[in-house]
């Protein structure tokens, strides 16, 4: 029976029967959120923002399918690879952008800006599924054995808060924890890494960029400097507080059209959101969010080899941090760390890394019967 | 032990049920946010109540200005009236404009630019049409006012540059921001409309200085963003005036005096302090060209001109330093001990060294001479034999000592280092051995050795001086503050090696036989001391040379040689240094030096002190200021 399944190849359509599409329509009602919410940012206009963001859109959705239909052995087979490519970028643009003497995130790929550190968030995933798809639990028991992947994590982490993306930095490090808790990593130790960090806190603010302090004191007190760093947030609340329970309706937020709500077109979309929709119009969107986790998750509980669970449950992961960490900054809960809201915010990348990261996860739920085997050479 | 993957998928069901249930509660958290400032809290935010809320605007603060050491204004804010369409009061914009143009002068292809350019925007954004309109076309625009919906008139500052392109390479300019610098740097003002950034030159390298601190400006505005009354104002915080070490007067002579050459530069230093007087490149360009963005064509023009106006020659352009470099190969010499001051050498017209033949520029050869008379009458063969001893690398450390082969770290932006050459630099830069015959033509300037005008400049104040470190600069310190000064440090060259090189220098200006004779300064008391240096861009063949070719006059402008020139003055007490670059003036004698002649007269004429030395003079001091990268 194992063996069958492990050679088995799905022929194509069988493949899209199995795609759920309850879970690409709900992306892709995002995606349409975000193109009405574009048009409203630029006053009613498709220009310069919605019609790009529908393209982006159409094109996202074609690569998550995409990748969705790839058998997830070979994803297995090549996590180590992407991973070390990840880095190697990631590595490569902080040497040109020292040398430019600039915060350069980016590779100039001519027709997009490839930023390495959106690659990292999903190799990351898919390497440290590989890890502990080919581990025991006693292995996974022994605290040596968790030292590479933590390397893995940590690694491009300080690369990143280095550039400095404290945003990125924060991300990869909480995906990185949650696959090692699902790989069934004991709680104690994460207590003891927590402590840790908590105790290496006053080193990490030593080694912030000055705005970056700025940001998380204007965060403890906005009114502090209310055209400095705190200007987004208070502008953020206003428009937010004044949207009320219904909104002000499409097109007629205030705050957003008329004064000076910034970058409402990408970290700060969900305001606007809010402004013009209301409570009841935010809410529905974080639901529709609150779906595509949630069915992330049974992706992960539904598949048979530990590789899928943790691939499936790990994006799924990356993706509601996005959300969270969004929400949670343009609300005033965290500080402003400059997390796009996917599929909603203007701009490529983000919605790139998403849609690939729902792609594995969809393709993981295709392939779900499939058996893999513990090392890929075992599998072809 | 049961099955391992059961106990794995038992494990990880438990804990993705957990994550699910956190998940939950973060989203809840949310929830319970969302309800907070737009439910309970909402009646807090009643600044915008029903028809009313305050909409806030920054306000441009005014740029700091850049003066020169006597606070004479460079770059200044003028005022100007500008008219703008608001494309959502507007509707029909191109309507509006079309009935703005029977008003005031305003061709249709602006039209159509503006039209585009208020497409790409959110419609309450105010699109500038004009910003130079007159008072006369403000009052028409005024009295139309009812035929004009959603044009405003309003007035603000632009950048302005009094003296055009006389300070352009020094000063930089300011221009819109784009979106590089808006991902870049989180300052709210960048967002202002209209707001102009340094891009280039103290404009750019001082610009958290000079960019002030927005003002806020809080309107209460009705439901269609109709502003009824001003509730609050409170104005920015201008940026700080800059000032340079400049002298406006001595600057705009110099610019004036080099202006005729097609391209052409000059510094001239304080010996003592480092201060830069004047720093000219010409061809230069109008840098109020670039304030409300240059047009690409005419970018391309000045990115493609041969001469190159957007350069600043004397940081940026490198030029072989020819003969004015014979000082430090003779002051390596005197230091090592191979050269006294009677150390003959007899020149015959050339050298030979195994088949190769290097040339004396005067064909007939200087006879006997020694290192004075060596550097009087630049002879060629006099500094083969000395570099020859010498060696490449003791040649080499003579000139980092003297400021050549670095970059000096003057506060400017994008300047070069020039080139001084070693046996390891030549190794590891192309991979070849060094050949002895590349030493001859280095102790000369030529080959390899390249130096900035501002490099050629410092060299000759450290000779001036006595032998001191100084370093130019640019850039005075903030108003009130003292400037931080600290003596120099001594480059540790024996005062009759220095001597001797200086006496070199006095006969090229004031000697019976000197290369530069006939450029003495017009005052008894004050006597100049120089080099000629007439540096070769393209190699002469047999065939030119046997025809006499190589001196022809009519050669074409891109072959003909650089001709510099640098001096010190006055000589007994020397308290300037200047040098001049001609590209392709084809003579440092004939043409650099009338010019570098011309320049230190001035500079000598505009001292109070009349160029006398005074106490502060006896040591001289290496003054150091903050630097900013630019």
């Amino acid at each position: 029976m194992r063996g069958e399944l492990a050679d088995a190849q799905l022929a194509l359509p069988d493949k899209l029967a199995r795609v759920s599409w309850a879970y690409v329509a709900a992306i892709v009602l995002l995606g349409a959120v975000g193109y009405a919410m574009l048009y409203s940012a630029a006053g009613g206009s498709h220009e310069p923002w919605a019609w790009r963001h529908a393209v982006r859109l159409a094109f996202g959705v074609l690569v998550m399918l995409f990748v969705a239909l790839v058998d997830p052995r070979l994803w297995h087979r090549f996590a180590y690879l992407a991973y070390g490519g990840a880095f190697a970028a990631l590595v490569g643009v902080e040497i040109v952008g020292s040398l430019a003497k600039g915060a350069q995130r980016w590779i100039d790929l001519g027709f997009v800006q490839l930023q390495p550190s959106e690659l990292m968030k999903v190799a990351l995933v898919l390497a440290l599924a590989r890890y502990f798809h080919g581990a025991t639990p006693p292995q996974v028991g022994r605290p040596l054995f968790l030292l590479p992947p933590i390397a893995m994590i940590a690694a491009p982490a300080l690369l990143v808060l280095k550039q400095p993306d404290l945003g990125t930095a924060v991300m990869l490090l909480a995906s990185g924890a949650v696959v090692l808790f699902l790989a069934g990593v004991r709680w104690w130790k994460f207590a003891l890494v927590g402590g840790g960090a908590a105790a290496a806190l006053p080193l990490i603010w030593g080694r912030l960029h000055a705005y970056q302090r700025e940001r998380v004191l204007t965060f403890l007190d906005p009114d502090q400097d209310p055209l400095g760093a705190g200007y987004h947030i208070i502008q953020s609340k206003i428009a937010l507080g004044s949207g009320g329970f219904w909104g002000k309706g499409f097109l007629e937020g205030t705050q957003a059209q008329l004064s000076f709500l910034p970058e409402k077109h990408t970290d700060f979309v969900f305001t606007m959101l809010a402004e013009e929709q209301g409570l009841a119009g935010g809410l529905a969107v974080l639901a529709l969010y609150l779906v595509v986790f949630l069915m992330g998750l049974v992706f992960a509980l539904r598949t048979r080899s530990q590789f899928g669970r943790l691939v499936a449950a790990g994006a799924s992961v990356t993706f509601f941090l996005y959300v969270v960490i969004n929400v949670a900054m343009v609300t005033g809960l965290i500080p402003v760390v400059g997390v796009p809201l996917p599929l909603v915010s203007y701009g490529g990348t983000a919605m790139m890394t998403v849609m690939v990261g729902c792609g594995l996860a969809l393709g993981i739920d295709v392939h779900r019967d499939l058996y893999m085997r513990r090392h890929p050479d075992d599998d072809l | 032990m049961q099955n391992p993957e059961a106990e794995r998928s038992r494990v990880f069901t438990r804990r993705v049920a957990l994550l699910g249930g956190a998940k939950l509660v973060a989203f809840g958290a949310l929830g319970l946010r969302l309800h907070q400032l737009q439910v309970r809290d909402a009646p807090e935010f009643a600044l915008d109540a029903e028809e009313n809320r305050i909409s806030q605007r920054l306000l441009m603060p005014a740029r700091g200005r850049i003066v020169d050491r006597t606070g004479r204004p460079l770059a200044d804010n003028v005022p100007v009236y500008r008219v703008r369409v608001v494309r959502e009061q507007a509707r029909d914009v191109a309507g509006v404009l079309r009935a703005l143009a029977e008003v005031i002068h305003l061709p249709a292809p602006r039209r159509e630019e503006v039209v585009a350019s208020a497409r790409a925007r959110a419609p309450f954004v105010p699109v500038t049409v004009r910003d130079d309109l007159s008072w006369d076309e403000v009052a028409e625009v005024a009295v139309h006012a009812p035929d004009l919906p959603g044009i405003r008139l309003d007035s603000g500052l632009v950048r302005h540059y009094p003296y055009r392109g006389e300070f352009a390479h020094v000063l930089g300019y300011v221009g819109p921001v784009t979106e590089r610098e808006l991902r870049s740097d989180d300052d709210p003002l960048l967002r202002v409309p209209d707001l102009r950034i340094g891009k280039s030159g103290v404009e750019g390298g001082y610009d958290d200085d000079l960019r002030g601190k927005a003002g806020l400006l809080q309107m209460e505005v009705n439901a269609v963003g109709r502003e009824i009354r001003e509730l609050r104002r409170r104005p920015g915080t201008g940026g700080a005036d800059v000032e340079l070490t400049l002298q406006a007067d001595l600057q705009r002579y110099a610019h004036r005096r080099l202006a005729s050459e097609l391209g052409a530069s000059a510094v001239i230093l304080d010996v003592h302090s480092g201060e830069v007087l004047a720093m000219v490149s010409v061809p230069s360009f109008a840098p109020d060209a670039f304030v409300n963005g240059v047009s690409h064509a005419q970018w391309e023009d000045w990115r493609d001109d041969p001469r190159a106006p957007l350069v600043n020659k004397a940081t940026a352009g490198v030029y072989p330093p020819g003969s004015t470099y014979k000082m430090m190969t003779a002051l390596a010499a005197l230091e090592l001990g191979i050269l006294d001051q009677d150390t003959t050498f007899y020149c015959p017209g050339h050298l030979q060294m195994g088949r190769a033949r290097f040339h004396c520029w005067r064909s007939g050869g200087h006879g006997s001479l020694a290192v004075v008379q060596g550097l009087a009458q630049s002879c060629d063969v006099f500094f083969y034999e000395t570099g020859k001893r010498v060696g490449i690398d003791a040649l080499a450390a003579m000139s980092r000592r003297f400021g050549l082969g670095g970059a000096s770290g003057i506060d400017l932006p994008s300047e070069r280092a020039g080139l001084i050459p070693t046996r390891a630099w030549k190794q590891r830069a192309i991979g070849e051995k060094w050949q002895p015959g590349e030493t001859v033509v280095c102790a000369i300037g030529q080959g390899f050795v390249s130096a900035t005008p501002l490099q050629l400049a410092v060299m000759t104040a450290r000779l001036a001086n006595g032998g001191y470190a100084v370093e130019p600069w640019l850039v005075r310190p903030p108003a009130g503050r003292a400037v931080p000064t600290t003596p120099a440090p001594s480059l540790g060259i024996s005062p009759l090696s220095l001597a001797l090189v200086r006496e070199g220098m006095f006969e090229v200006v004031n000697g019976e036989r000197g290369t530069a004779r006939a450029q003495k300064l017009l005052s008894e008391t004050h006597r100049m001391a120089g080099k000629t240096g007439t540096s070769q861009v393209k190699r002469i063949t047999r065939a030119e040379r046997a025809a006499g070719l190589h001196k022809r006059k009519d050669k074409p402008w891109q072959d003909r040689h650089h001709a510099l020139f640098v001096a010190f003055a006055p000589f007994d007490a020397p308290r300037y240094a200047v040098s001049v670059v001609v590209e392709h003036g084809g003579s440092g004698s004939r043409t650099a030096a009338p010019i570098a002649r011309d320049l230190m007269q001035k500079t000598l004429d505009l001292d109070p002190t009349g160029g006398r030395a005074t106490a502060a003079d006896d040591r001289p001091l290496r003054v150091t200021v903050p630097r900013r990268a630019g």
